[in-house]
């Protein structure tokens, strides 16, 4: 469905007359291979590069190298006349933010349908067909985002992202904005249409937890490059990286059972080592052996 | 039992905006015990942070009122005292740290600016006199603490210069900075990586159990009260819905809602199927 291969991006870094004075690695040689109908996890911090990459997949940035190929064809061949905006949607983190507060919920969902010709005569009954998808009366096309609490926003965000039958969504944070119960909610509303509908999810979080629950697959990104990937009991429950076994120590976590899951981190000064820390004690003891 | 530190008891608050008044808080009533760890967790719009305002006077009266109730701090209560008397409590005997540290640091001013002002206010509140000399050592020290690496090299930084981790450690510091008893915790560390977050939650853990303070930690999330805190308060809707020891209460909770709310967290051991359909169409 989705394949990454060798992607690379770098960001220039300025100085504050704008000359250039550096290159930050935003993306490193990045390659991963998403199934169709699959639930693909990218785990990661910020600054690994989990938004960069989605963005580039978006077509929202462009590679610096490699490529982004959808169905084997490369996202920037336009040749059979489908726009980009057909395969792939985004819904984002906050739904605040990503709705426009000066339109109707009507009107948000509506504006992919304009984007890509949708008949203006059918459009009102497709906008009542998508918030029934999501679980929202019809009579929410008339109200405005301010009007919605977060689920019910987020739910209109997923509507909005399905209204030219995508076959691929990214999910950049879906439900970190939102209250535990509403998540888990908007969880089983994300399960049950990738179902129905035969979708497949990029899904990025830092919430290892929820991922470990939702995706099938899970790749661990670190300063841009993928530090460890495999289904994801295989990556949660036997981490082999240093990175993957400190990110999964530090989750909160519940209960005992899950406690006893976390890998044990050495201490350093009595505090818990930061992922470069961590990374030079390994190298060092690379060295020493 | 000998008097809580902390009793908040039978707090109800109420809003009014435009002329409608909305009750919040019905009927709170929570204990912190000197030297304990309590959290007080609930969703969105449960009352937490108004909670939290009341304890530390920090309701702005109007649009918010006190219906009923008391806040005992150290036996006396807060809400009848002289300001004041309230005033040399705050800030010095409680004292809190935030949630998001680049809102609750002033941009323009470097952080050992910000940490000795607080601590010149505080000094004048008692009745202390301390060189400004003395006071700069205070702010290394409490820095040090913290588990800076170089105290003065962050002292002399603005709070753009440092990480979200580092900020969350001086807002940490800046709590510490008088003689607290009391430290109330607003979600810290939501804000931060998770790696920065189990430090950050590591860190107060260790300072709060060093020096024998008393922690409320305010908090939306049961992984942090379990990680923190050996007992909770969970609030839906302005009322306190139960009440114990967190290891008992997450085993097994006896209110419905602290049920849901303890089904609806996603585990790390994982085992969870997420879909309303059961079996895959």
């Amino acid at each position: 469905m989705l394949e990454l291969k060798n992607l690379c991006k770098a960001f220039p870094i300025r100085n504050a007359f704008g000359r250039k004075t550096g290159a930050l690695q935003a993306v490193d040689n990045v390659s991963m291979t998403i199934a169709p109908g699959d639930i693909y996890g990218l785990a990661g911090e910020s600054g690994s590069g989990k938004s960069t990459i989605a963005r580039m997949i978006m077509g929202l940035e462009t590679p610096d190298s490699g490529e982004i190929l959808i169905d084997g064809r490369s996202i920037h061949d336009r040749s059979d006349g489908v726009a980009h905006g057909r395969r792939v949607q985004m819904v984002f983190q906050n739904p605040g933010s990503s709705l426009n507060p000066r339109r109707t919920v009507g009107q948000s969902v509506a504006v992919p349908l304009d984007a890509h010709g949708f008949p203006r005569s059918k459009r009102p009954a497709r906008v009542a067909t998508l918030l029934d998808m999501v679980q929202l009366p019809a009579a929410f096309a008339e109200r405005y985002p301010h009007e919605l609490s977060g689920g019910q926003k987020q739910r209109v965000a997923i509507a909005r992202a399905l209204a030219v039958e995508p076959k691929l969504l990214v999910l950049d944070e879906p439900t970190s904005a939102l209250d535990v119960s509403v998540q888990a909610k908007v969880m089983d509303l994300l399960t049950d249409l990738g179902r129905q509908m035969g979708l497949t999810y990029l899904f990025i979080s830092h919430d290892l937890s929820l991922m470990r629950n939702f995706a099938r697959e899970v790749s661990v990104l670190y300063r841009g490059g993928i530090v460890e990937s495999g289904t994801s009991d295989t990556v949660f429950g036997h981490p082999s990286h240093d990175y993957t076994r400190l990110l999964i120590a530090s989750v909160p976590v519940i209960s005992a059972e899950e406690a006893a899951l976390r890998p044990v981190i050495p201490l350093i000064d009595g505090e818990l080592p930061t992922p470069e820390q961590l990374i030079a004690l390994r190298q060092a003891a690379d060295r020493q052996a | 039992m000998s008097f809580p530190l902390l009793r908040v008891e039978n707090l109800s608050v109420s809003f009014t905006t435009y002329g409608r008044t909305v009750p919040v808080l019905h009927g709170v009533s929570l204990d912190v015990p000197a030297r304990s760890q309590v959290a007080l967790v609930g969703e969105s719009g449960s009352g937490k942070t108004v909670t939290m305002k009341a304890i530390m006077g920090l309701l702005r009266q109007p649009p918010a009122r006190i219906t009923s109730g008391a806040i005992y701090y150290d036996g006396a209560d807060l809400l009848t005292m002289p300001e004041k008397e309230r005033l040399k409590l705050r800030g010095t005997a409680m004292s809190m740290v935030f949630q998001d540290p680049m809102s609750s640091l002033n941009p323009v001013f470097t952080i050992a600016d910000q940490m000795a002002t607080i601590l010149k206010y505080a000094d004048r509140r008692l009745g202390r006199t301390r060189s400004s000399r003395d006071r700069m050592q205070r702010v290394y020290d409490t820095l040090a603490q913290v588990r800076m690496r170089d105290p003065e090299r962050v002292a002399r930084a603005y709070p753009i210069e440092l990480s979200g981790g580092m900020r969350q450690r001086v807002l940490i510091a800046m709590a510490l900075l008088s003689e607290t008893d009391l430290l109330i915790a607003d979600e810290p560390g939501t804000a931060l990586d998770v790696t920065t977050q189990a430090q950050i939650l590591k860190l107060l853990k260790d300072l709060v159990e060093a020096r024998g303070l008393a922690l409320l930690m305010i908090t939306h999330n049961l992984g942090v009260v379990r990680e923190t805190c050996n007992s909770v308060y969970v609030m839906q809707k302005g009322v306190i819905v139960e009440k114990g020891e967190t290891a008992a209460i997450f085993e097994a909770p006896a209110h419905d809602y602290t049920r849901s709310l303890i089904d609806a967290v996603p585990r790390l051991t994982g085992g969870r199927r997420f879909g309303t359909a059961g079996v895959p169409a």
